[in-house]
């Protein structure tokens, strides 16, 4: 079966740094793929290049089977692919509706912003996400980590995508709101998405992911199924860089 | 007593601007016995501040996208220069279509020199103040050079209406018909406002504090129309005969214009919401996949325009064009724009709040000029005033926020 998204070579730059050093991975339909890594190891670099925010210096990306280049953000969107970055990339000054549907705002036949439907609309999938989420029109400053976390997570489901990319998405979160971000993210595998989650959190990725596949200084040092091997093996990947013996299994 | 003001839906910091600004009216009435007060001085006050404020709207979408504009005197002085050009220099001020063509060219003027900083801004990355500290050299020195640093004159005589002076108010009949259909679509969106919330079952502000809003709004309106028709225009009757009143102003038709149409694109159009969602968080509207660089520029493009306006009403109101025009705009500009509540953090401001702030300076202004207090001193009190505004604000927020 084709892959959701495929990785080949992929290559970032920045002066004389690799960021990200001929990069091989893959994604597939109801599959959660963790991406593990110190800081630095270059994930962030890596979705970065899969969101388009910045273009790959090499390699390529293929959705579906075919190669895509994303000259910006809103392309890798039109691709299907959606990103959940660790800075949730919310407006605090504007509401939820605004910011769930910034970049793709609903209009009327008069080309004004259809505010009442944007507001439905958003309460609708919100609430999905978080049945406590009930004031829809207080500004995103005002509002808690685990509000801000589903308004993002609500702006990236609400347009159908397939693809999703979840950079930390429960760094700061309590125990309550993370572990509602964890229910949604097996929810949506449920559902055949294909999700890329970043996180520094061996549990949690073990609780969620199909595979994981562990980088260090820019590479890749392997992919293994979490099925395969134990927490030890993989936090040895992080920390010393090289995968052990033959047990963990190529996915 | 602030939350009481909240709680019954008032936006406290506009309710708090007005408030100052009916302050200052009290005490220059009684500092000037009352002459400030007077219909005359009064009309001249809604046209002197039609300038600043029409260009406040479009600091407020500048300081609102985290960039700022020190040109816009300039800008104001290079379009103005080319209008009388075209008008006194090429087509002659009375050919027909003459005006209207000297129009077409400042604005076209204002939309390129917005264009030009705008692309340095936002394509080439250099800091806003930077491309405008050079723009307010660059487009002053452009507006010596189109006459030699001449003063160009007369303007067409129909142009020169606009300006506000002879000719230049609607008369009373109008003026009536227009306070009265802006009390009556004032009362239509409070209603349609709170039908709308109803049938999401939102919150709503209790009827007495919106029916309160709106007669105060209306009789603001109504009173304005009063006083700018209580004010005598000698040119409108024969000899002998009891002149008619001067009624609203065109200039300050113009700023309602632009003002109604800018706080529509604020808050009901997809331009409006990325400005403000990119002076919210630029990273995340980049995220978002907004044309970043493309609201910058239109910004500037904007504001461009907005100077080209204001320098229509400018040379009209002199009856000509000298390089001169806008000295200290952008000051007052900046200043009306902050006064009303713009916030140099990005992300914040309204248009109601920045005419209000045009209001307030161009009264302490002209107030002083009554009270024959010096050029020198003027200056000296606004730039206190501002320091205070913003320091106000600061401490409302920080109030706000705890």
């Amino acid at each position: 079966m084709t892959p959701l998204v495929e990785v080949r070579g992929l290559s970032k730059r920045f002066g004389g740094i690799h960021a990200v050093d001929r990069v091989d991975c893959t994604l597939g339909e109801g599959e959660v793929v963790g991406l593990l890594g110190h800081n630095g190891a270059g994930k962030s670099t890596l979705i970065k290049v899969l969101a388009g925010v910045f273009p790959p210096d090499e390699g390529e990306i293929l959705v579906r089977g075919t190669k895509r280049e994303f000259a910006s953000p809103a392309e890798a969107r039109a691709a299907g692919i959606e990103t959940i970055h660790q800075s949730l990339a919310l407006a605090e000054n504007l509401d939820a509706a605004a910011n769930l549907f910034l970049g793709r705002e609903r209009l009327t036949p008069w080309r004004t912003l259809d505010s009442d439907r944007m507001e439905h609309e958003a309460a609708g999938v919100i609430r999905r996400i978080n049945p406590a989420f009930t004031d829809m029109r207080k500004p995103v400053r005002e509002m808690s980590g685990g509000q801000r976390q589903t308004v993002a997570i609500a702006r990236a489901l609400h347009f159908d995508a397939r693809i999703l990319i979840m950079d930390e998405p429960c760094a700061a979160l309590g125990p309550a709101e993370a572990r509602m971000v964890l229910d949604t993210i097996r929810r949506l595998k449920a559902e055949g998405l294909g999700i890329f989650l970043i996180s520094h959190d061996v549990e949690d990725v073990f609780e969620v992911c199909d595979r994981v596949t562990v980088m260090k200084a820019g590479a890749v040092v392997g992919t293994v199924r979490t099925a395969d091997v134990t927490r030890e093996e993989v936090l040895a990947m992080i920390i010393l860089g090289e995968k052990r013996g033959a047990q963990a299994g190529r996915a | 007593m602030r939350a009481w003001l909240e709680q019954a839906g008032f936006d406290t910091r506009f309710t708090s601007l007005v408030a100052a600004l009916a302050l200052i009216w009290v005490a220059l009435a009684v500092a000037t016995d009352g002459v400030f007060l007077s219909p005359r001085n009064l009309y001249n006050l809604s046209i002197q501040t039609c300038v600043t404020a029409i260009m406040a709207c479009g600091m407020v979408y500048l300081i609102v996208a985290r960039q700022i504009d020190l040109s816009v005197g300039s800008q104001m002085a290079f379009a103005g220069m080319l209008i009388a050009w075209t008008q006194v220099t090429w087509l002659g001020a009375e050919t027909p279509l003459a005006a209207a063509a000297s129009i077409a060219i400042g604005l076209a003027a204002g939309l390129l020199m917005g264009a030009f900083q705008g692309w340095w801004a936002a394509y080439r990355g250099l800091p806003a103040f930077v491309v405008t500290l050079a723009g307010y050299l660059i487009f002053r020195g452009a507006a010596f050079l189109v006459a030699d640093g001449q003063t160009l004159a007369p303007l067409s005589n129909g142009y020169q209406g606009i300006g506000g002076g002879v000719a230049g108010s609607i008369g009373p009949a109008w003026s009536w018909a227009l306070g009265v259909a802006a009390c009556a679509w004032v009362v239509a969106q409070s209603v349609h406002a709170r039908r709308s919330r109803a049938r999401y079952n939102a919150a709503m502000a209790p009827a007495w504090a919106d029916a309160l809003k709106a007669a105060v709004t209306c009789a603001a309106v109504l009173g304005f129309v009063a006083v700018m028709n209580a004010y005598p225009d000698p040119t409108s009757a024969a000899e002998g005969a009891t002149p008619e009143g001067k009624g609203i102003g065109v200039p300050v038709l113009i700023l309602l214009a632009v003002a109604v149409a800018l706080t529509i694109v604020a808050r009901r159009m997809r331009f409006g919401r990325h400005v403000f969602a990119y002076g919210g968080n630029p990273e995340a509207a980049f995220l978002s996949g907004l044309p970043t660089k493309r609201v910058v520029l239109q910004v500037f493009m904007l504001m461009g325009a907005l100077s080209a306006i204001a320098a229509v009403i400018t040379t009209a109101r002199l009856g000509s064009g000298t390089h001169s025009i806008g000295q200290m705009a952008e000051l007052y500009v900046i200043a009306a724009a902050v006064i009303g509540g713009t916030s140099f953090a990005g992300g914040v401001g309204t248009i109601p709040g920045a005419i209000v702030g045009a209001i307030l300076i161009q009264s302490l202004d002209n107030g002083m000029v009554l009270m024959d207090v010096s050029s020198a001193k003027r200056q000296i009190a606004i730039g206190l005033i501002l320091i205070g505004a913003v320091w106000l604000d600061l401490v409302w927020t920080r109030k706000g926020a705890r």
